[in-house]
C-alpha cells in the first residue's frame, strides 16, 4: 500500500473513531436492529389459529369442541362482527353452524389454510372421528434448520449492504457538499487512492459489523456457523468490498443528501425484497430467477447461507463469489470514471 | 528568464456570466506576482484554471512549462496551492492534516517544520474545527508548502485576517521566496500587493487592465503624490485645476478633489494660489503617496471595494 493511501485510510479511521455517535449509528445500531428482527421472527412455536364460531344453533357446542384443542383460539361472535374480524385479519377462519358446517376463509392467506385444517381436525375428532393411522409428532428444534438459521445470514448480508451504501455514499457526498475535497485535488493525490481508501476503511470496521451480530445470534438464538470461520471472514470481506464498490458508485455524482438517500434506497430496497433476506427467493417466478441471482445481495445471502447453514466450503461457492467480485470491481471502475470531483 | 505561469486568451464562460474574458498573464520564475482586483473581478476563477481545477472555455495555459492533462500528478507535485477559505475535516488535528498532505507528495518537507514556519506550532494538536479563520488560512498555507513546491499559488490568503496575521502571512511568503521560488498571489488589498509583489496585474471584469511593477504602475499616473481636498467655500472646475503647475490629473468624486501631482513643494502652493484666485477655500486638505488603489480608480473610475 502506498503512503498516501495508508494516510487516507488512517485519517478516515481517526475521524470515524472521533465521532462515537457515528460508530454507534453506522455499525452497532444495524446489529441491534437485526437482533430485534431476529427476536420477532425467531419462530419458536407457531401461533395458534384464531377461529370464530358464528352465532347460530349449535354454536356453543362447536365452540366447546374447538376450545378443547390448544392449537386453536376460539371465540363466538355475531355474523356481522365475525365477518369484520375476518376481513381485518383478526380472525383466520369463520365456522358457520348448519348442515353442512361452513368454513369461511381466504385461501390465499397461509394462516387461514392452517386454521382450516386445524379447526376441521379438532371438530371431526370431537365428533368421534378416529384416525386410522396412529401418528407421533416430533417438533424440530435442531440448530441449523429453523427459520432463525435462515434469517441470520440474510440479516448479515443486509447489514453489509447497508454499511457499504450508507457508510460510503453518505460520507463522500457530505465531503462534496462541505467542499473538503477541493484542496486535496490540487495535490498529486491519486483519485483512485481517495476512493480506494473509503473501501479499505470499510474493511477496517468490518469486524464491528459481523462479530457482534454472530455473537448475539449465537447467545440468544443458538445460531451456529456450520462452515469454517476463516471462510466466513473471507466471504464477509468480499461482500463488504463489493458493496463498498457499489457505495462509491452511488456517491459518484450526487450533490445533495436528498439525491444520495434516494439513490441508496433505489439500490437497496429492491434487494431487501428480492434477494432473500426474510424469505426465500424461490417465491418469485422462474422467469425472474436469473435476474435475482445476478443481484449482489442475492449472491452474498446465498453464499452466507450455504456456508453458515450447510457448511459449504468457499470452493463450492464459485458462482456467487464471482457475482460479488464483478459487482464490486465493476462499480469501482465506473465510479472512478464518472466521479464528480468538483 | 523562464516563465513559471503563462496564460493567453483565457476565457471562462458560465451559462450567462463571463467570469474571465480574454486574460493574458506571464509570471516569471522567482518573482512574486500579484493578481489585484475587486471581488468578482475573476481572480479566483483565473487561479482555479491556472492550478488545473477548472477547464477554461478557451485559451492556453502553461504552468512550469507544462500543459494540464498531460501528466497532472507530476505537475501537481511541483506546485502548492492554498485556496480561498479552505475547509478541513473538523475532527482532525493540524498536524494530522499536514501529515496527510505531505503523504500526497513524492518528496517534501518535514510537517513539524512547516507548521512552525506558518506559526501554528501551539495549535499542532488542536482539531481544525477549533481554529480561527486566520489559523485555518495558515493551515492551508502549510498544506501548500509541505510538498516543497517550485510554485506557490495563493488565492486571497489574507482576506478576513487581522493586520497582525496579515503581516505574519507576508513573512512566511518572503521566507519561501528566499530560495528563489515563484509566488502567484491574488488579493484585493493594494497595500499588500505593493508590499509583497514584484509585479502585479490589475484585473477588472475578467481582463488584465494594467500590468507592471507597483512603482511603474503608480508612475503611470504621472506623479506619485495625491492631494485630496474638499471645498468649504466657493467653487472651482476640474479644468481650472488641470492648468496648475505640476498637476498631472484631476478627478472629482462626491465633491472631493483628487489631484495627482509630481512634486509636492511646487504643486501644493500653486494649487492653493489658484484656489484663492477663484475665491474658493479648501477644507481638510491631505497629501499622501499614490497607491495601486489610485491606479485602479484612475483606470476604472471605481474603487476596489465598490462592488
Amino acid at each position: 500500500m502506498n503512503r498516501a493511501l495508508l494516510q487516507l485510510v488512517v485519517t478516515r479511521v481517526r475521524e470515524i473513531l472521533r465521532q462515537p455517535e457515528a460508530v454507534f449509528w453506522t455499525f452497532l445500531f444495524p446489529v441491534l436492529m437485526s437482533v430485534a428482527l431476529g427476536v420477532a421472527f425467531r419462530g419458536e412455536r407457531p401461533d395458534p389459529a384464531s377461529a370464530i364460531v358464528v352465532e347460530g344453533p349449535g354454536a356453543s357446542r362447536l365452540e366447546a369442541s374447538l376450545a378443547a384443542d390448544n392449537a386453536v383460539i376460539v371465540r363466538r361472535a355475531a355474523r356481522e362482527e365475525a365477518e369484520a374480524r375476518l376481513r381485518t385479519g383478526k380472525a383466520a377462519i369463520l365456522v358457520v353452524p348448519g348442515d353442512p358446517l361452513t368454513y369461511r376463509f381466504d385461501p390465499t392467506r397461509p394462516e387461514s389454510h392452517l386454521a382450516r385444517s386445524r379447526v376441521d381436525a379438532a371438530l371431526q375428532r370431537a365428533a368421534g372421528r378416529v384416525d386410522p393411522i396412529p401418528v407421533r409428532e416430533e417438533p424440530v428444534r435442531e440448530p441449523g434448520s429453523r427459520y432463525i438459521d435462515f434469517l441470520v445470514p440474510g440479516l448479515l448480508g443486509m447489514n453489509l449492504m447497508g454499511g457499504g451504501l450508507w457508510g460510503i455514499g453518505w460520507t463522500i457526498v457530505e465531503m462534496r457538499i462541505r467542499k473538503l475535497l477541493k484542496l486535496q485535488l490540487t495535490t498529486p493525490m491519486r483519485r483512485r487512492d481517495f476512493l480506494l481508501s473509503h473501501v479499505l476503511v470499510r474493511v477496517v470496521f468490518l469486524p464491528l459489523e459481523v462479530v457482534p451480530l454472530l455473537l448475539l445470534s449465537r447467545l440468544l438464538f443458538d445460531v451456529r456457523v456450520a462452515g469454517s470461520y476463516a471462510a466466513l471472514a473471507l466471504l464477509s470481506l468480499l461482500g463488504a468490498v463489493s458493496f463498498a464498490g457499489l457505495g462509491t458508485l452511488v456517491a459518484s455524482r450526487a450533490r445533495t443528501t436528498g439525491t444520495i438517500s434516494g439513490l441508496i434506497n433505489l439500490c437497496s430496497l429492491p434487494m431487501f425484497v428480492l434477494s432473500g433476506v426474510f424469505f426465500s427467493t424461490s417465491r418469485f417466478p422462474e422467469a425472474m430467477q436469473p435476474w435475482i441471482r445476478a443481484l449482489p445481495l442475492t449472491a452474498l445471502n446465498d453464499a452466507l447461507r450455504a456456508l453458515m447453514v450447510d457448511g459449504t466450503a468457499l470452493a463450492g461457492l464459485g458462482a456467487p463469489l464471482l457475482v460479488l467480485a464483478l459487482w464490486g470491481a465493476g462499480s469501482f471502475v465506473v465510479a472512478l470514471r464518472v466521479f464528480r470531483w468538483s | 528568464m523562464r516563465l513559471s505561469v503563462a496564460a493567453a486568451g483565457l476565457i471562462k464562460r458560465y451559462d450567462k456570466v463571463t467570469a474571465v474574458d480574454g486574460l493574458d498573464l506571464e509570471v516569471l520564475e522567482g518573482e512574486c506576482f500579484g493578481l489585484l482586483g475587486p471581488n468578482g473581478a475573476g481572480k479566483t476563477t483565473t487561479i482555479e484554471i491556472l492550478v488545473g481545477l477548472l477547464a477554461p472555455t478557451a485559451g492556453e495555459v502553461r504552468v512550469l512549462g507544462e500543459r494540464w492533462g498531460v501528466n497532472d500528478p507530476f505537475l501537481r507535485s511541483r506546485i502548492g496551492v492554498a485556496l480561498q477559505e479552505t475547509r478541513f475535516a473538523d475532527r482532525l488535528t493540524v498536524r494530522e492534516v499536514v501529515v496527510l498532505f505531505r503523504s500526497f507528495y513524492p518528496k517534501g518537507r518535514e510537517p513539524g517544520e512547516v507548521i512552525r514556519e506558518v506559526g501554528l506550532e501551539e495549535k499542532a494538536g488542536a482539531w481544525t474545527g477549533k481554529l480561527s479563520g486566520g489559523q485555518r488560512q495558515r493551515l492551508a498555507l502549510a498544506c501548500a508548502l509541505v510538498g516543497d513546491p517550485e510554485l506557490l499559488v495563493l488565492d486571497e490568503p489574507t482576506t478576513g485576517l487581522d493586520p497582525q496575521a496579515r503581516l505574519r502571512m507576508g513573512e512566511t511568503i518572503r521566507t519561501y521566496r528566499e530560495r528563489g521560488r515563484t509566488v502567484l498571489v491574488s488579493t484585493h488589498y493594494m497595500d499588500e500587493a505593493q508590499r509583497l509583489c514584484d509585479r502585479v496585474a490589475v484585473i477588472d471584469r475578467g481582463k488584465v487592465i494594467a500590468m507592471g511593477t507597483p512603482s511603474s504602475l503608480i508612475e503611470s499616473l504621472g506623479g506619485d503624490l495625491v492631494v485630496e481636498f474638499v471645498l468649504s467655500a466657493g467653487e472651482v472646475t476640474e479644468n481650472e485645476l488641470r492648468g496648475v503647475d505640476g498637476v498631472r490629473g484631476v478627478r472629482r468624486k462626491n465633491g472631493a478633489f483628487h489631484v495627482t501631482a509630481g512634486e509636492g513643494h511646487v504643486t501644493v502652493p500653486a494649487l492653493l494660489d489658484r484656489l484663492r484666485d477663484r475665491g474658493a477655500t479648501p477644507g481638510r486638505m491631505t497629501i499622501r503617496h499614490a497607491t495601486l488603489e489610485d491606479v485602479y480608480v484612475n483606470l476604472t473610475g471605481r474603487h476596489l471595494r465598490d462592488e
